[in-house]
């Protein structure tokens, strides 16, 4: 589904990716952990195809189209979902207008018929009502007044409705307290745990991975993927730290 | 030859595209002489068979405009104006009083078609059933073109016509109030309104009645070369309410068009009116050529004992905007409001805000309003809150707020406040912020186009205001946001 090939990519002319190499098939969930500063972050970014993120070299398809040619919003309708370490606020926008906003203009990309207003009502309801998230909170301004774990809840409450088939998460677990982590961990299983879909993990930590249990551990250090393996690295990770692994 | 046509045709495509209200009516219009002198005055005053003191009210301000200089106080640059190179007059020339709609020019029907202003009663009754009833009056040009449901309204005692036929048919509350609220000798633009105004909106709602619908009228400038000076004058009567809109647009053209109205509100004992706003003149091209002058100065005079004048306006369109509706708040607990969105794009220039007179004890005023500049353009919150030495415990809360689009364009804010009474309560918020990379990028990291992005934000900033439009203006309103800010990010 999504093959990473030599990514090199700098910010504002400083490499942080130096030949990174990933390849993620459908079904699969993938961890990426590694020390801060390693470019984890700027992966997800990279990815996401944020502006100020300048690939170098190297190639990056997703379902064999060429990822780096398309707009931030084009690989969204494609399918790509990012979900944001410091999810950003939106004064004055409803969260469920913002969603449906999207949501339509996705679907308008691939061809398809905009959802009608009960649909997408019902939709969100149901997504918000399976993240603990009340319909009141649907109807505040987009994150504006929202707690940490109630901004990473809802990051998840739009990755329910917008159903991508992928999602790259980063560092999700991040701000949250244990009962918010395993309501998040579960929102990810219930929602991306299938055959046709795949998840990359961006996280520093074991816990989230004891929710969401990855089919593959890689470690980014300096812009590289230094060593792969599967869940039992992230434990080996957890009790060595990142030194003895990444040197 | 050919080439020069084609570059035409392209260069009027590309504005087409970005002002789509941007075409000409091909209409045979009568004009008067060109230029100003009393000449013209008497010209105007003669087509609308307008009695004696009515002339004589127009030559006053003509010769106190002689006078008088335009003003230079505002944040803008304005190119001089020739005002002897205008025509102060156009109207079609198929007759003016028509016995029913039938009659309507065809081709100025089609203008209302194409523009989406229902001036054809029965398309209003055919529409959604539980749609609301909007009663218009269409100004084309100089004069009113027609007026809708003037039947129904009549029922309810309720006065909708054009303030031409007002002058002959109820010359006595003309006299009473024209002038009252923006007096002849105002300022520049008010005086030269008096003296050479065409057409506009008589309205007086009477006593106890709620309108039964929405009134509105919709200003449309054709002619080339022409200044549009309309007048409008609405009366609510003791305990009436009345909702007004306002919409206005204009064909593109390269030269500069003068508009310059006046709008007088008058609201006596628990009176309220609500007088929105939606002004979409045209604004030039993205280099500032062309585009309307709009010099306009409304004001309400809040008269009764909780009498109530809330203004909302989004302004988006104009080369230039000059332009503080205001409240005089002379009764007891009466009540001001002003929303404002005020949006410049390219090369145009905003200097709006309002002005908050409180002479009535216990008065209070709510002023929110939200500048949105982009390109090269600069935008002017402008505004006056003034309590008087006998008004006690007045009330007023200011809210100002700026959005900065790329990095060429200016946003000040200029709030005077002037306590003569130590009771008063002032409050005054402000802030200035940029639209981020970090929101656009989230947005279309959802799906949306980079200019459904901003969009999407900018109508964020103006939820506030706009969520005081009735509903089908602010569907309106937050589609000409988008399309008004289109090619100005990235």
């Amino acid at each position: 589904m999504l093959k990473i090939d030599n990514l090199h990519a700098t910010i504002a002319d400083k490499p942080i990716l130096k030949g990174l190499d990933l390849s993620v098939n459908a079904g699969e969930i993938h961890a990426i952990m590694g020390p801060n500063g390693a470019g984890k972050s700027t992966l997800g970014y990279v990815l996401g195809g944020r502006a100020g993120y300048e690939v170098t070299e190297g190639a990056v398809t997703f379902d064999g189209k060429d990822l780096l040619d398309m707009g931030a919003d084009e690989r969204a309708a494609a399918g790509l979902f990012l979900g944001f370490q410091y999810p950003v606020e939106i004064p004055g926008v409803s969260n469920v207008q913002f969603l449906r906003t999207a949501l339509n203009a996705q679907r308008r990309a691939r061809g398809d018929e905009e959802m009608s207003a009960g649909d997408f009502l019902r939709l969100s309801r149901a997504q918000a009502d399976a993240l603990g998230m009340s319909m009141d909170m649907m109807k505040r301004p987009v994150n504006v007044g929202f707690s940490g774990g109630e901004k990473k809840r809802n990051e998840m409450v739009q990755m329910g409705i917008l159903d991508p088939k992928l999602a790259i998460l980063d560092e999700t677990d991040s701000g949250l307290d244990i009962d918010a982590l395993r309501v998040v961990g579960d929102g990810i299983n219930r929602i991306m745990r299938k055959p046709d879909k795949a998840v990359l993990l961006i996280t520093h930590y074991q816990r989230l991975l004891e929710i969401v249990e990855p089919d593959f551990v890689h470690v980014l250090a300096a812009g590289r993927i230094v060593r792969s393996g599967g869940a039992e690295l992230a434990l080996e990770l957890e009790r060595e730290g990142y030194g003895a692994i990444a040197a | 030859m050919s080439d020069v046509r084609n570059r035409e045709a392209h260069d009027a495509a590309e504005k087409a595209a970005t002002y789509e209200w941007g075409f000409t009516s091909d209409i045979e219009q009568e004009f008067a002489p060109k230029g100003l002198s009393e000449d013209t005055v008497r010209f105007i005053s003669g087509k609308k068979n307008e009695p004696e003191w009515m002339l004589d009210w127009r030559l006053k301000a003509y010769r106190k405009w002689l006078e008088m200089r335009a003003p230079d106080w505002a944040k803008m640059q304005v190119p001089p104006i020739d005002y002897q190179d205008a025509y102060y007059y156009a109207a079609p020339k198929k007759k003016i009083e028509l016995a029913s709609l039938d009659e309507l020019d065809p081709e100025i029907r089609r203008t209302y078609e194409k523009l989406g202003i229902p001036i054809e009663e029965q398309k209003v009754l055919a529409g959604v059933a539980g749609a609301r009833k909007v009663a218009v009056d269409a100004v084309f040009d100089s004069v009113s073109v027609a007026t809708t449901f003037r039947e129904e309204l009549k029922k309810a005692g309720v006065i909708f016509l054009s303030i031409s036929e007002a002058i002959r048919e109820y010359p006595e509350m003309i006299r009473k109030w024209l002038g009252k609220v923006v007096p002849m000798h105002d300022n520049y633009f008010a005086t030269l309104n008096s003296a050479v105004f065409s057409d506009g909106t008589f309205v007086y709602i009477p006593e106890g009645v709620r309108c039964p619908m929405e009134l509105s009228t919709y200003f449309r400038i054709n002619a080339a070369n022409t200044g549009q000076f309309e007048r409008t004058l609405i009366v609510a009567d003791r305990g009436s309410y009345v909702s007004y809109l306002e919409g206005c647009t204009a064909p593109m053209r390269d030269e500069n068009q003068l508009h310059a109205a006046v709008v007088e509100l008058v609201a006596l004992d628990d009176a309220e009116i609500k007088y929105s706003t939606v002004q979409n003149w045209y604004p030039g091209d993205s280099e500032g050529k062309g585009g309307i002058y709009n010099f306009v100065t409304k004001r309400a005079l809040c008269q009764g004992r909780n009498s109530k004048v809330s203004w909302t306006q989004v302004e988006t369109g104009s080369a230039i905007t000059w332009k503080y509706p205001s409240c005089v708040l002379a009764g007891e607990g009466s009540v001001g409001e002003f929303y404002s969105v005020a949006l410049t794009n390219n090369r145009q220039q905003a200097d709006t805000g309002t002005k908050m007179i409180h002479l009535g004890k216990n008065s209070r005023s709510t002023i929110v309003s939200k500048g949105i500049s982009a390109g090269r353009s600069d935008n002017t919150y402008r505004g006056l809150v003034r309590v008087g030495p006998t008004a006690e415990n007045v009330r007023n809360f200011t809210q100002c707020d700026s959005l900065l689009l790329g990095d060429q364009c200016g946003a000040h804010t200029v709030p005077y406040i002037e306590v003569r009474n130590p009771t008063a309560q002032i409050e005054h918020e402000a802030t200035t912020s940029k639209i981020s990379e970090d929101q656009l990028f989230y947005a279309m990291s959802r799906g949306l186009s980079q200019e459904d992005a901003v969009a999407l934000i900018v109508n964020g900033f103006a939820r506030e205001v706009l969520k005081q439009l009735p509903m089908e203006f602010a569907v309106e309103a937050q589609k000409l946001l988008g399309i008004s800010l289109e090619g100005s990010v990235g």
